[in-house]
C-alpha cells in the first residue's frame, strides 16, 4: 500500500464531469433527434461536422498548450460545446459556419482563459453571436420543415451538396422562424390578432413543426430533457424557473398593457430559444453563480434581457446575447452574494443571543 | 419517557454517503485476546500528555494508574492488563505523519490480574457533582467520539456557563462504523444508568439521546431501558452527514447556531458521545478506569468484519489479525470513518481511546479519480453545512494566498468532508484546508513571537534609556557638586587672603 499520505474523504459520490456531460447529452437527445427528422440529412451532416470540428480544435488548442490531452479531450466538454451549438444553428448552414464557429467556441470561448473552468462567457454563446454578427445571411437563413423519410427531403447526395454549399438544384422551401415572422410583422404595424390566425399555432409549436434551429422548435422535447436534469440533479431548478418566471411576468404585463403588439406569455415561453437557454445554456456550470440566490438574480437577468432584446431591440432571438451579457456579471454576483456562515452574522460576526434574565 | 414529540430544524447542506454498515451492524461485540505488547501513549487526549509514575521494570495490575494528569486539560491513562513496564520510550501513534509520542510499553504476564481499584459510592447520587467529574477525571475517561476531550472538564462546564440540556450523541454519522450502535443495542441500560448520573453531575433538567434513523434496533433498545428515566429522551433525527458535528447536531434540535469561535455551552447545551456515557457508569458504579473500548473493523479488505472490544494499546496490526486478516491488499487503512478518519502510516501504532473504527478500504470503496480543474459547479457551496466557498478557499490557498482563504471562512470550517465528497472534478479540498490552516496557525505562531520579541527589545530600550538618563543626571549632579565645592574653597581662601592683607 504505496498511496500518498493525503486528507479524506475516503469515499465519494459516483459523480465525475463526464458523467455530467454525458447527461446533459442524453437529455438533449430526444430534441436533436427530433429536430434531424425534421430537417432531414444536411441537418445531420452540420451536426456531425459541428461536433467533430469542436473536438479536434480542442485537441489542437491543448497540444499547443502542452497539457495532456487524454483526460481533457474526453471529459465530454468539447462535445458537449458543439452539439449545443449545433443546436443553434440554421440546420441547412453550411460546413465552413460549423467549423468557424467550433473554432470560436473552443478557442476564443474557452482555451484562451485557461481551458476547462476557466472562461467568462459561455462558449456556445460566444460562437454563436460571432457568427450572427459575421455572416448575418447565413445566420438568418431558415427552412421550413423537410421531414426525413418524406418526399421533399433531399437525398443523400443533394444533402451532401446543401452542406458543403456546392452547386444544387435541390428546391428548398424556407421559412422564416416564428419570431423573426413576428417581428417582421409587427414592424409593419400588422396586429398580433391577425397575426396569431396564421402564426401561432400552440400545438404545432410544442410538438416542433416550425421552422428554426434545431434546439428551438420542440418545446416538448426540450422541456423533458430539461426535467430530466433537474431530477437528475445535474442542475437546480434556481436559474431555469425565476428565468422562465421573468419572461412571463414581462410578457404578461406588457400583453395586459397592449394586446396587439406584445405576445402574451406563452407565445414567449414555447418560442425560440427559450426552453433551450434557461435549460441547456443559462445554466452552463462555469458560467454561471456558485450560489442559490445569485442563481435567482442571474435567471432574472436572463430572462429581463431576452424579453427586452426581443421586444425592443434589433434582433427577433435574444438568447445568446442575454446570456453572454448575464455571463460577464457573474464575477460580480459571486462576489457580492455570499452564504451567510454558520453561528455569524451576514457581517462576520458571531452571533449572540440575548441573555434571558434568570427566573428562580 | 419515551419518543419526544420534539421539533426538529433543518441543517445547511449536507451529503449522503452510502452507509455501508451492513457488514458489521448487529455483529456481536467481540473481545479480543491481549497481543505480545501492549503500547499506552502518554498523549491520547486533547491538552497536556500525562507524566507517567511508573517506570521500566515495574509490575503493574489491571486498571492500575500509569501516568498522572498534567494540568487542567489533560487526563490519566491506565494498565490494560497486568504485566510488566519494559520501556518508557517514543513509539508511532495513529497520526498521519507517524511521528512518535511517548508511550509506556507493556509486556502482559497473561494473569490478568486487576489492581485495587477505587470503591464505588453505594448511591451516586448522593455525591457532589464535583466528585463524580473527579472520579471521572481519575478514571481517565476522555471523549469517544474520536475528539478525546477530557469529560470531567467538560463536566465541569457548569461552573461556567447557564447548562439546560445534556444531549447524547449517538448518530455514527460515519459510514462503515457501527461501534456505538452495538454498544446500544447490547448495554442500553448501562448507558441509560451513566446518562442519569452524568445529568447529576451537570445538574441540568434533562437529556436528549440523539440517534440517527437507520438504527433502529438501537433505537427500540434506548427506548426500551429509558422508559423508567422521566428526564431522559431518545430522538429520532435524519440520516445525514454530517448529523453528529454537535454544533448541527444542537441546530437540529434546537433551531439555535452555536456563535462562531465559541462552545455549546454558551446556548446552555453540553454534547457527550455515547461510548463516553457507558464509561462514566462504568466508572462510577464499579471503579473501571477506561482501559478498553468497542471498534468496528470493517471495509472491503478485511476479513471478518465485525465490532471488536479492543484493550487500548493494541496495534493495529494485532487487531487486523484478530479480525482474520486481510483479504487482498488495502487500498488504504483508515482510523476512524471514511470521511473524517484520518490514514494510518504506521499499523504498528496502537489503538487509543478515540480510535472508533479501523478500515480496509479497497481502491472500488474509495472510488477516487483523477483530479480536473475546478468547473464552478457549487456543489461544494450546496453541500457545506457550515455555509462557506468550498471552491473559493481551496482556489485561494493553492496559490498561497492564506488571508484570502480565511477571508472566505477558513477557521469556521470543521474539516467534514462534504465539499471534496461531492466535486466532481475530485479536488481534495479538505487537503488544502488542511495545509491552509496549518500554514496560518504557523504564521500566527511567528507573528506573535515576532511581537513579543519587539515588546521585550522596546522594553529593555526603555530600561537603557532610563538607566542611562539617571547616570547622566548623577555624573550632572556630581559635577555641579564639586564645582560648588571648588567655589566656596576660593572663596574661603579669598576672604582669608583679604583679612590677611587687610591686617
Amino acid at each position: 500500500m504505496t498511496a500518498t499520505t493525503i486528507s479524506g474523504p475516503y469515499t465519494h459520490e459516483k459523480t465525475s464531469i463526464s458523467r455530467i456531460m454525458i447527461w446533459v447529452m442524453l437529455a438533449l437527445t430526444p430534441a436533436t433527434a427530433f429536430g434531424i427528422y425534421q430537417f432531414g440529412l444536411p441537418a445531420l451532416w452540420l451536426f456531425i461536422i459541428t461536433i467533430l470540428a469542436c473536438v479536434i480544435t480542442e485537441a489542437v488548442s491543448l497540444y499547443i498548450a502542452g497539457k495532456p490531452i487524454k483526460p481533457y479531450l474526453f471529459d465530454g466538454s468539447a462535445i458537449l460545446t458543439g452539439w449545443l451549438l449545433a443546436m443553434t444553428l440554421p440546420p441547412w448552414a453550411p460546413w465552413w459556419i460549423a467549423v468557424v464557429g467550433a473554432f470560436m467556441a473552443i478557442v476564443v470561448g474557452k482555451q484562451v482563459f485557461g481551458g476547462i473552468g476557466q472562461n467568462l462567457f459561455n462558449p456556445a454563446m460566444v460562437a454563436r453571436v460571432a457568427l450572427l454578427i459575421s455572416f448575418p445571411l447565413e445566420m438568418t437563413t431558415w427552412v421550413a420543415p423537410h421531414h426525413l423519410f418524406s418526399e421533399a427531403t433531399p437525398g443523400l447526395i443533394e444533402s451532401l451538396r446543401i452542406t458543403f454549399d456546392l452547386q444544387n438544384e435541390f428546391d428548398a422551401l424556407s421559412g422564416a422562424t416564428v419570431l423573426g415572422y413576428i417581428k417582421t410583422e409587427l414592424g409593419q404595424g400588422v396586429s398580433l390578432t391577425s397575426i396569431w390566425a396564421e402564426a401561432f399555432n400552440p400545438v404545432n409549436f410544442a410538438l416542433g413543426n416550425v421552422s428554426g434551429s434545431l434546439g428551438e422548435t420542440s418545446a416538448i422535447l426540450i422541456l423533458l430533457g430539461g426535467l430530466v436534469l433537474l431530477f437528475t440533479r445535474i442542475i437546480s431548478w434556481h436559474i431555469p424557473v425565476s428565468m422562465m418566471l421573468t419572461i412571463a411576468i414581462f410578457a404578461t404585463l406588457f400583453n395586459f398593457i397592449d394586446g396587439e403588439k406584445y405576445p402574451p406569455a406563452l407565445f414567449h415561453l414555447l418560442s425560440g430559444a427559450t426552453l433551450l437557454g434557461a435549460f441547456f445554456i443559462a445554466t452552463d456550470l462555469v458560467t454561471s453563480p456558485v450560489t442559490k440566490a445569485g442563481q435567482l438574480l442571474f435567471g432574472a437577468g436572463c430572462g429581463a434581457l431576452v424579453f427586452i432584446i426581443r421586444t425592443w431591440a434589433g434582433y427577433p432571438e435574444g438568447m445568446a446575447f442575454a446570456v453572454m451579457l448575464m455571463n460577464g456579471f457573474t464575477p460580480m454576483i459571486d462576489h457580492y452574494i455570499k452564504p451567510r456562515i454558520y453561528g455569524r452574522t451576514r457581517k462576520g460576526e458571531p452571533i449572540s443571543y440575548e441573555k434571558v434574565p434568570e427566573n428562580d | 419517557m419515551g419518543i419526544a414529540d420534539l421539533k426538529l430544524f433543518k441543517i445547511r447542506g449536507g451529503v449522503h454517503p452510502a452507509e455501508n454498515k451492513s457488514a458489521t451492524a448487529g455483529s456481536k461485540i467481540t473481545p479480543i485476546p491481549f497481543s505480545e505488547r501492549l503500547f499506552i501513549p502518554l498523549q491520547q487526549h486533547i491538552g497536556a500528555p500525562a507524566a507517567p509514575i511508573v517506570k521500566r521494570g515495574d509490575k503493574i495490575f489491571k486498571g492500575q494508574l500509569l501516568a498522572n494528569s498534567q494540568g487542567m486539560i489533560s487526563a490519566p491513562v491506565h494498565a490494560p492488563t497486568s504485566g510488566k513496564v519494559i520501556a518508557i520510550a517514543k513509539y508511532p501513534v495513529l497520526h498521519p505523519s507517524g511521528l512518535p509520542v511517548r508511550t509506556v510499553i507493556i509486556e502482559p504476564d497473561g494473569d490478568d490480574k486487576m489492581a485495587e481499584l477505587i470503591t464505588p459510592p453505594a448511591d451516586p447520587f448522593s455525591l457532589e457533582p464535583e466528585e463524580i467529574a473527579a472520579r471521572v477525571a481519575a478514571s481517565g475517561i476522555v471523549g469517544m467520539g474520536g475528539a478525546t476531550f477530557p469529560s470531567a472538564v467538560k463536566l465541569n462546564l457548569r461552573q461556567r456557563y447557564q447548562l439546560e440540556t445534556l444531549v447524547i450523541n449517538a448518530a455514527e454519522c460515519e459510514p462503515y462504523l457501527t461501534c456505538d450502535d452495538q454498544l446500544m443495542r447490547e448495554q442500553a441500560d448501562e448507558i441509560m444508568d451513566g446518562i442519569s448520573i452524568m445529568i447529576h453531575a451537570l445538574q441540568v433538567k434533562n437529556s436528549i439521546v440523539v440517534i440517527e434513523a437507520n438504527k433502529p434496533e438501537a433505537i427500540a433498545a434506548m427506548q426500551l431501558a429509558g422508559k423508567q428515566f422521566r428526564n431522559i429522551t431518545v430522538v429520532t433525527v435524519p440520516v445525514r452527514y454530517p448529523m453528529g458535528s454537535e454544533k448541527h447536531m444542537v441546530q437540529t434540535l434546537t433551531g439555535k447556531e452555536t456563535p462562531a469561535r465559541g462552545l455549546t455551552a454558551d446556548i446552555g447545551i453540553v454534547v457527550h458521545n455515547v461510548a463516553t456515557a457507558y464509561a462514566v457508569q462504568q466508572c462510577i458504579r464499579h471503579g473501571w478506569p477506561l482501559i478498553e473500548r468497542v471498534v468496528t473493523v470493517s471495509g472491503g479488505a478485511i476479513k471478518n468484519p465485525g465490532n471488536y472490544m479492543v484493550p487500548i494499546g493494541t496495534p493495529v496490526s494485532a487487531l487486523i489479525e484478530s479480525a482474520g486478516g486481510f483479504t487482498s491488499e488495502p487500498a488504504r487503512i483508515i482510523a476512524g470513518g471514511p470521511m473524517m478518519g484520518q490514514p494510518v502510516s504506521e499499523t504498528k501504532a496502537p489503538i487509543v481511546k478515540g480510535s472508533g473504527g479501523i478500515l480496509l478500504l479497497t481502491e472500488k470503496e474509495i472510488a477516487q479519480k483523477s483530479t480536473m480543474p475546478c468547473i464552478r459547479c457549487g456543489s461544494c457551496v450546496t453541500a457545506c453545512p457550515c455555509g462557506l466557498l468550498p471552491l473559493e478557499m481551496a482556489n485561494r490557498a493553492r496559490i498561497n494566498d492564506l488571508d484570502g482563504s480565511a477571508k472566505f471562512g477558513l477557521m469556521d470550517c470543521i474539516a467534514c468532508g462534504s465539499c471534496a465528497y461531492v466535486c466532481p472534478s475530485h479536488i481534495p479540498l479538505v487537503q488544502y484546508f488542511n495545509f491552509a490552516k496549518g500554514a496560518l496557525a504557523e504564521k500566527q505562531r511567528a507573528q506573535y513571537k515576532q511581537e513579543e520579541i519587539k515588546k521585550l527589545s522596546d522594553a529593555r530600550s526603555i530600561r537603557m534609556e532610563v538607566q542611562a538618563k539617571a547616570k547622566r543626571e548623577a555624573m550632572a549632579k556630581r559635577k555641579a557638586e564639586m564645582a560648588a565645592k571648588k567655589a566656596q574653597k576660593e572663596m574661603e581662601e579669598n576672604d582669608a587672603a583679604e583679612q590677611e592683607a587687610s591686617a
